[in-house]
């Protein structure tokens, strides 16, 4: 652990640029986190890493030691532990306002967090925020997807301040580290933020595989499993075999094969391993939308006109309750 | 004491879900002539939230407010929330004007003071631009909790609690009113608005504003420079059996 210093917002801070929100579990900061340190790089600017919540100490002890961070910002106080964005937004509202502060750039990876935080921070600041940038051509022009990745928009942001959340599946995670951590300092909200939200519970899926949105080989089910017997029987030996994380598509989704938080697409989760294995899934738009930036794509469905096989790099047609357990035989 | 709710259903008409959009030959956008329009899913889901919970408890609700911002087109998208169960409802008339969701927010936020809004509930994207954003910032500017991703609403009183869908699973939030929810898919399942209610709805009230109207101007804080087709995938192979396929992969170096 480095040297923690205290920050009074006066008048002796140092230049620093782009400002990034991180999460982190099990004291490591998220894969996501560091595809938005990657984003960061190639914005060019000196980089500020802040960790909120009690155990904010070890992600940023992590941080602090990653390549291309420059300065990391801690605030150890329990209200941010769900980083709700009523409790975040008025402190980094604070950060970026404050006296001597000079950051052009403020980044959230494209997480529920994220996905919270930004847009109400870009009203407070009344800054247009850019959702989902999946490429960096400038330091203001932004590429990010719409209509659930059919086209591919580049905009140009004309705000004093640029905001945007990062695809994590389209920047490679910052592993690399510089075998010597920057300082860490503490900041603290000057004002209770006066926010009403509490937080009741959680009930997260706890598992052994990879991560979905990191993982680097992922295998979905779909409709075409009928049950979740199927969907347990054939997906789950698969994945294992293959290491693999488990993704699913809305049909299986809301037939209850899975939980919900498995779902690949415009609306759950977007991926881009290096290999999909795409089992009894059809290709609907909104499906495509989260999964046709993998590298190898491999289909498995008993219709040969699944809209699927036209983004697969193999295709097998067939009855995916024989073509599975033999593919699990044969890998 | 408990008041009642006054719930505002902001809605945006966008190109059908399950229509390709192609994007038009000056790489400025997406065709939109000819092409189906619909209800963006996600405002479908918010309303039926809101009719649900009129019906559940119809005294606990004293309104149900549909607005929408775009074009004239836009009416259509509130007579079908009209004929589903909303009571009145805003078009707010900017033309073929894109707005962006900051815009949009500060628009609604004026349409919020005006109806007396006590609870919004949107969708948690529009299915066009994918900014997810519109719901955070209307809550950043009026300072009123926000739980997005709804999975489940329970209201009690002044009391509202929220199931979300988050990464890795669930979380629930509980904040009292007024408040801001957005509505991920799972919420409910929307119904479809029956002919006599269609025909009713005709008679239901449709107020048109401008933008100007609630003074705000409508600026565009980013530039679209470009829209483009995403890159193409090469074209792949149907293989017949497991062995071709492993042998496939092995030859892609995937496995």
């Amino acid at each position: 652990m480095s040297i923690v210093a205290r920050r009074f917002f006066s008048g002796t801070r140092v230049k620093l640029d782009t400002l990034a929100l991180l999460e982190g579990t099990n004291g490591k900061p998220t894969p996501a986190s560091l595809s938005t340190i990657a984003a960061a790089i190639e914005i060019g600017k000196p980089i500020t890493a802040l960790i909120l919540g009690s155990n904010a100490d070890s992600i940023a002890a992590e941080v602090a030691k990653t390549k291309g961070v420059d300065n990391v910002l801690i605030s150890k106080d329990s209200k941010y532990d769900h980083l709700l964005a009523e409790e975040v937004t008025p402190l980094i509202k604070q950060i970026i306002q404050g006296d001597g502060s000079n950051y052009t750039h403020f980044l959230t990876p494209n997480s529920s967090v994220g996905k919270s935080v930004l847009p109400r921070l870009g009203a407070l600041l009344d800054v247009q925020p850019i959702s989902e940038v999946i490429k960096v051509i400038d330091v203001d022009t932004f590429m990010r997807p719409i209509y659930a990745g059919n086209a591919l928009a580049t905009v140009k942001s004309k705000d004093s301040i640029i905001l945007a959340s990062i695809r994590a599946s389209a920047f490679a995670p910052i592993e690399e580290t510089t075998g010597q951590a920057v300082t860490i300092e503490e900041v603290s909200q000057s004002s209770e933020s006066g926010s009403r939200t509490e937080f009741v519970s959680e009930e997260l899926i706890s598992s052994e595989r990879p991560e979905l949105g990191s993982a680097t080989r992922v295998v979905a089910g779909g409709r075409g499993l009928k049950n979740k017997e199927t969907f347990e029987k054939l997906i789950e030996p698969l994945a294992s075999k293959l290491n693999a994380a488990i993704g699913a598509s809305r049909a299986a989704v809301d037939s209850g094969f899975c939980d919900n938080s498995l779902q690949v697409g415009q609306t759950g989760k977007i991926v881009a391993p290096d290999l999909y294995i795409a089992v009894g899934i059809s290709g609907a738009i909104q499906h495509l939308a989260g999964m046709k930036d993998a590298k190898t794509i491999v289909a498995i469905n008993k219709d040969s006109e699944a809209a699927i096989f036209n983004v697969a790099d193999v295709g097998l047609v067939g009855d995916l309750n024989e073509i599975v357990p033999e593919l699990i035989e044969k890998l | 004491m408990s008041s009642k709710l006054r719930i505002l259903v902001p809605v945006k008409r966008v190109i059908d879900f399950a229509i390709k959009p192609r994007i038009n030959k000056a790489q400025t956008g997406v065709e939109t002539k000819g092409v189906k329009f619909s209800i963006n899913p996600f405002c479908d889901i918010a309303l039926e939230e809101s009719i649900r919970i009129k019906e559940k408890d119809p005294n606990s609700v004293e309104k149900i407010h549909a607005v929408s911002i775009g074009s004239a087109k836009a009416k259509d998208v509130l007579r079908v929330a009209l004929a589903k169960g909303a009571d009145s409802s805003t078009l707010i008339d900017v033309g073929d004007q894109e707005v962006e969701p900051l815009q949009v927010a500060k628009m609604l936020k004026q349409v919020v003071e005006k109806e007396n809004s006590n609870l919004v509930i949107l969708g948690k994207q529009a299915i066009d631009d994918d900014s997810n954003q519109t719901g955070q910032m209307l809550a950043g500017l009026l300072n009123w909790p926000q739980a997005t991703n709804a999975s489940k609403v329970v209201i009690e009183g002044d009391s509202v609690s929220v199931t979300r869908e988050v990464d890795g699973g669930a979380d629930t939030l509980k904040a009292q009113l007024p408040m801001i929810i957005t509505t991920d898919l799972r919420l409910n399942e929307p119904r479809y608005a029956s002919l006599p209610n269609i025909m009713k709805a005709k008679k239901k009230p449709l107020e048109t504003l401008k933008s100007s109207d609630l003074g705000v101007e409508i600026e565009s804080r980013l530039e679209t420079l470009k829209v483009e087709e995403p890159p193409a995938r090469s074209a792949g192979i149907k293989v017949e059996t497991v062995d071709q396929l492993v042998e496939k992969l092995k030859e892609l170096k995937a496995i």
